[in-house]
């Protein structure tokens, strides 16, 4: 009797300690997880924000001898990106207003015919479609627009490229979306002889519509930041450019033009500062609202 | 079916040999008849998977969200075959009520009671819309609970309101007969003892057809009792009758707790 007590003892000891270890190690291997973006947050902070000011965000970059005078006199390199910020900003909601809508009903279509061989292959291809290299569709805008359509780089095929991007994930994210919303909402609507058409519109995609816009941020978020499609397909430019039909340029074009001249090397850091602030403001912001449908 | 003789006249609703299948062949309501009084509680009783829900959503037409149902035989509403009115008409005339309190989260106590208007596009004007909503809620006995607080989300009031306004958004409508689906099984049994007070007040002015597996709650408010078992109609009856001397050996059964 005595000895089996022992033995337990021993046992809970070897068991706490155990139990001690485990949580160490899953403490360590979150604190690795959330490193990363500690040190670039921090990184970019140090080396960006002296550049950070009114100037940045309304002026264009300067040419290469401003920045270097600016440099060797141990001055802040004059000018911003606001061609940059611009550009960004017109391709985001070109492309925002090429995919929502064929993005949005496309996935109203998947849900509504789940076991249709159509609807499989078309969420099939949308999945296909999400790991197709960015690069590749920055190649196929260019055949599809830069060529044929605007005889030239342009803000639309940038666009094009970039709405090929975000479109699977506003597909899939509706889709996933309305399959969350309880079959009990949409035969409240059905019972009160709402044609079929109207549930759709004014009961699910109000009733899912945080679910929604949240799917819609992230895939801007994740348009926001790519650099390879535009290469190809906006190429840059140093003024501000508003016309569709033009080259313009995006924050993360004008960090590539940085990095090839010695003289910006800060500016690359600030323009960084600036898109990874964008990124992180929406994907917070999307996550309040998808906390908040909960 | 026994022979009950009940010779309901000018019935709300007439149930002609109807017959629902999910798969083609497997019958979930075989062809039961039955006539339903006009300003009565009919309760609807049986085992899970007896049929009774599919056979109240038919009334409705509901399975026509849902391919692959089959409905055979013949709906008569206030004299008038349900496949021949536009599903608009019919389900003004037969409001239905679920299980689970199933408001539309994103409107208003108000907006949710005059739904059926708003999402048909149908038009009223500001005074009509108040006398819609406040006649309806006071049928329910909502009204002084909500009057202060009507344009806050319906999803914000506990579950035996949210279902208390469900059934307000259906008599909006001022239906003809009031198809309840399981009403009180998701609430407690305060919630519950008021909706079916409620029930048996709102009889006056309309037909109440009730699915219930609360044989105490048929026993309590309802006039009239079916019995369903796989998909037939074993009995249909006065709930005092049915209650006191079952014809059906499987009613017997059922309602002495042998099963079910």
């Amino acid at each position: 009797m005595n000895s089996a007590a022992k033995i337990t003892a021993a046992n809970l000891s070897r068991r706490t300690l155990k139990d001690k270890l485990f949580k160490g190690l899953v403490l360590f291997l979150s604190l690795i997880t959330i490193s990363p973006i500690v040190l670039i947050i921090y990184k970019l902070v140090e080396k960006g924000y002296r550049q950070i000011s009114l100037n940045f965000i309304i002026k264009t970059p300067p040419n290469t001898f401003e920045a270097m005078t600016a440099v060797s006199n141990g001055e802040l390199i004059p000018g911003g990106i606001a061609n940059g910020i611009t550009g960004t900003l017109l391709m985001v909601v070109l492309a925002s207003v090429i995919s929502i809508p064929v993005g949005v009903i496309t996935g109203i279509y998947l849900y509504e015919n789940p076991g249709k061989p159509l609807a499989n292959l078309t969420r099939n291809i949308s999945d296909i479609l999400q790991g197709v290299p960015s690069i590749v569709l920055g190649l196929i805008a260019y055949m599809w627009i830069v060529k044929p359509i605007t005889s030239g780089f342009s803000a639309l095929a940038g666009s094009v490229s970039l709405s090929i991007m975000m479109l699977p994930m506003i597909v899939r994210s509706t889709e996933e979306t309305l399959k969350m919303i309880p079959q009990s909402i949409k035969e409240a609507a059905v019972a009160l002889g709402v044609p079929y058409y109207k549930v759709i519109l004014r009961v699910l995609i109000p009733t899912g519509f945080s679910g929604l816009l949240t799917g819609i941020l992230l895939g801007i978020s994740r348009i926001l930041g790519e650099t390879a499609p535009l290469m190809l397909t906006a190429l840059g430019s140093s003024v501000i450019n508003l016309d569709i039909t033009k080259p313009t340029s995006a924050i993360p074009l004008l960090i590539w033009e940085f990095y090839n001249d010695p003289n910006m090397v800060d500016l690359i850091w600030s323009s960084s500062l600036l898109l990874m602030g964008m990124v992180l403001t929406l994907n917070l912001v999307s996550k309040r609202i998808a906390a908040r449908t909960k | 079916m026994k022979e009950d003789n009940l010779n309901i006249k000018d019935p709300v609703l007439s149930i002609r040999n109807l017959s629902v299948a999910y798969d083609k062949g497997s019958y979930a309501v075989k062809d039961v008849s039955a006539d339903i009084k006009r300003n009565a509680v009919t309760a609807i009783m049986g085992p899970s998977g007896c049929g009774k829900s599919t056979m109240l959503r038919a009334i409705n037409r509901m399975h026509e969200l849902y391919e692959n149902i089959e409905t055979k035989g013949s709906l008569i509403l206030n004299g008038k075959d349900i496949t021949d009115m536009p599903t608009i008409q019919l389900r003004r005339m037969a409001g239905m009520v679920f299980q689970r309190p199933n408001p539309f989260p994103t409107l208003s106590i108000y907006d949710n009671v005059i739904a059926g208007y708003k999402l048909n596009g149908i038009r009223l004007k500001k005074k009509e819309r108040d006398d819609v909503v406040e006649r309806s809620l006071r049928d329910v006995t909502l009204w002084d609970e909500v009057k202060d607080t009507l344009h806050k989300k319906g999803t914000f009031l506990s579950g035996g309101q949210q279902q208390r306004l469900c059934i307000a958004r259906a008599l909006a409508f001022d239906p003809e007969v009031i198809l309840l689906d399981e009403p009180t099984s998701a609430l407690d049994p305060v919630a519950t003892s008021k909706i079916e007070d409620l029930l048996v007040k709102l009889k006056e002015n309309y037909s109440i057809l009730m699915v219930t597996h609360n044989m105490s709650q048929a026993a309590r408010i309802s006039d009239y009792s079916m019995f369903m078992y796989l998909g037939e109609l074993v009995e249909y009856g006065k709930t005092k009758d049915m209650f006191t001397n079952p014809k059906d050996r499987r009613t017997e059964e059922y309602l002495t707790g042998k099963f079910g």
